[in-house]
């Protein structure tokens, strides 16, 4: 005890030494699992292989993404279709995520709080794959609750295939709004029933303003997370997902590029160089992202 | 911030249930029943059709399609399903892969989380806010674009079609969320209780067992937050693990819808096999789950 108080660089360098042996097992599965993949798949990109031999062919797969009329047609309808995909997330969850939060946070609700937040969060804990086919079969003209085929028509599909996604995922936004909406102190909204503000007039005026950071949340979240998207386009329309591509997504078609679907064979280094160009993308959004809009976005100091 | 997030933190199991009324035994306002009314549309839309599913799915062919509303009455009444689904869709075994993947990967990333989290917390060096840092980013990383380096990856060690890969890719992927949120629950414990266990002659590994007690409601939260998106993953088994030996719950679900797109009494019973297990899981650890979502992402 004596010692360990007088000799402090015996205590910097044991300190260096228990924290790299107890971050060290954390450290190795997280890099050599997500990280390094993630860049391993760069050198990759820039090999062909042919009847087992690698060859160094540098950007070649990125100028036959972006040549072949094919490929650069699919990439670039993959990349629209799923920007849409991500907007229509982001409308319909954004005000209908706020509405919930407010409601089941709002004094007339009370005791039920947790009772709400529990059941409308359900959904999100089921695999998108069950979500996907539960709601094929209710709207399945089969069975003739619907009788339009919705999944089947191109200008439909997307979105109906966008608005199962919603359905399960709701329950993510409407917790982060709850959280931020019952940290708010208590004190303030009293002061503000005490000058007699409404009920409205405290949402709008005190507790929106200072959940507005979650909204930035929401939306970067959803963005990586429907970049990410392929389980529910795959389970419902297969790897080359019709009708006619219309509900094509960029992660169909990287699954589509490296893994190969039915009769189109999958090639490793061009779906390496696919990922890294889809991980490009992620990463300038996501860094424009935060450069431009967090600074906006700051939270409110309470 | 800090000091709400705690604050927050001790208040919310308890969240409205005791939270002391300014208008005790108050009369309802009319909007009240206005909330409830609206509040009771989104929850039948979130669960109308999980319950529609689970109770088509006793019923009879005939039963399915003569009345899908109809509650399942002696006629209708059939267990037929789901005896087809285990015969043919060795359910048994997927529950087996899921159960086993989900499992171990929850305890390594707990376990893994909470030793490098307790580390970056205690000893202050330069070095641990780079390495919290980089834990950080990895919540953001889309591991799923490094797919075609880690099946090389894991071919050439011959582990294709094994749940161990399966593992290993969880593990690493769900550990950023498990460090960062650990990180948090270590920030609250006082120094004053670890330097007491030194002084009482604990080592580095003890103090660790001495603390981690503390942090419990931690330990819940990351690992109802590991257990259900590997649970529900797909893309990794599919890729990773597809062999009928070692398929996990969704993907054999997926599978099964696939093959037997006629039966439908069979398909319904998959689908409530496929559901049930994780709204019973999520409803058991559902404040776990909450907190460490707000908490997770929410920096």
């Amino acid at each position: 005890m004596e010692t360990r108080k007088n000799n402090s660089f015996h205590n910097t360098a044991a300190k260096y030494r228990y924290l790299l042996l107890f971050t060290l097992p954390a450290l190795l599965f997280y890099v050599v699992f997500a990280v390094y993949p993630l860049f391993a798949t760069f050198f990759i990109s820039v090999f062909q292989t042919e009847g087992g031999e690698r060859s160094f062919i540098g950007l070649d797969n990125y100028v036959y993404l972006f040549t072949d009329p094919t490929q650069s047609g699919q990439f670039w309808h993959a990349l629209l279709n799923n920007l849409e995909f991500f907007a229509i997330h982001l409308i319909v969850q954004i005000p209908v995520a706020l509405l919930m939060a407010a409601l089941i946070t709002s004094d007339a609700v009370r005791r039920l709080t947790g009772f709400y937040r529990t059941i409308l969060f359900i959904p999100a804990t089921l695999s998108v794959v069950i979500v996907g086919f539960i709601w094929r079969m209710i709207i399945s003209p089969l069975w003739g609750i619907v009788g339009f085929p919705l999944l089947g028509t191109e200008a439909t599909a997307l979105p109906t295939l966008s608005f199962m996604s919603i359905w399960e995922w709701i329950g993510i936004p409407m917790i982060f709004l709850y959280t931020a909406l019952i940290a708010i102190p208590k004190d303030i909204l009293e002061a503000a029933r005490v000058d007699g503000a409404s009920g409205m007039r405290t949402f709008w005026g005190i507790k929106f303003p200072l959940i507005t950071p979650q909204f930035g949340l929401i939306t970067i979240l959803t963005f990586i997370w429907t970049m990410n998207g392929f389980d529910i386009i795959y389970s419902l329309m297969g790897g080359a997902p019709g009708p006619n591509y219309s509900t094509d997504i960029l992660g169909t078609f990287f699954f589509r590029s490296f893994f190969g679907y039915n009769n189109i064979i999958g090639d490793a280094d061009f779906g390496a160089a696919v990922a890294t160009v889809i991980f490009l993308f992620i990463l300038i959004c996501t860094a424009g992202y935060f450069v431009v809009l967090q600074r906006r976005l700051r939270p409110h100091e309470l | 911030m800090t000091q709400t997030s705690i604050s927050r933190r001790r208040s919310a199991p308890a969240n409205g249930a005791t939270r002391p009324s300014p208008h005790p035994r108050r009369h309802l306002p009319p909007s009240a029943f206005l909330i409830h009314g609206v509040l009771m549309v989104f929850v039948v839309i979130a669960l109308g059709p999980i319950f529609m599913i689970v109770m088509n799915s006793l019923k009879t062919q005939q039963g399915i399609f003569g009345g899908p509303f109809d509650l399942p009455n002696a006629e209708t009444f059939s267990f037929d399903g789901y005896f087809r689904v285990f015969q043919l869709g060795d359910f048994g075994n997927l529950y087996f892969n899921s159960a086993t993947v989900t499992i171990v990967t929850t305890v390594l990333t707990v376990g893994l989380a909470t030793i490098a989290a307790f580390a970056i917390v205690e000893y202050k060096i330069r070095l641990a806010p780079v390495l919290s840092a980089f834990f950080i980013i990895g919540i953001m990383l889309p591991v799923r674009l490094g797919t075609v380096s880690l099946l090389q990856m894991m071919s050439s060690w011959n582990l294709v079609n094994t749940t161990l890969a399966l593992i290993l890719v969880y593990t690493g992927m769900s550990l950023p969320l498990g460090v960062a949120l650990m990180v948090t629950y270590f920030r609250s414990i006082p120094q004053e209780l670890k330097d007491a266990a030194r002084i009482d002659g604990a080592g580095e590994f003890q103090t660790l067992g001495v603390v981690t007690p503390m942090v419990r409601p931690g330990l819940g939260a990351v690992a109802a937050l590991t257990m259900l998106p590997i649970w529900n993953d797909l893309w990794f088994p599919l890729i990773l693990a597809p062999g009928r030996s070692t398929q996990t719950v969704t993907l054999g679900v997926q599978q099964f819808m696939g093959q037997y797109d006629s039966d439908w009494p069979a398909l319904l019973a998959a689908l409530t096999l496929g559901a049930i297990p994780l709204i019973l899981l999520f409803l058991v650890f559902s404040k776990q789950f909450i907190k460490g979502l707000s908490e997770g992402y929410g920096k």
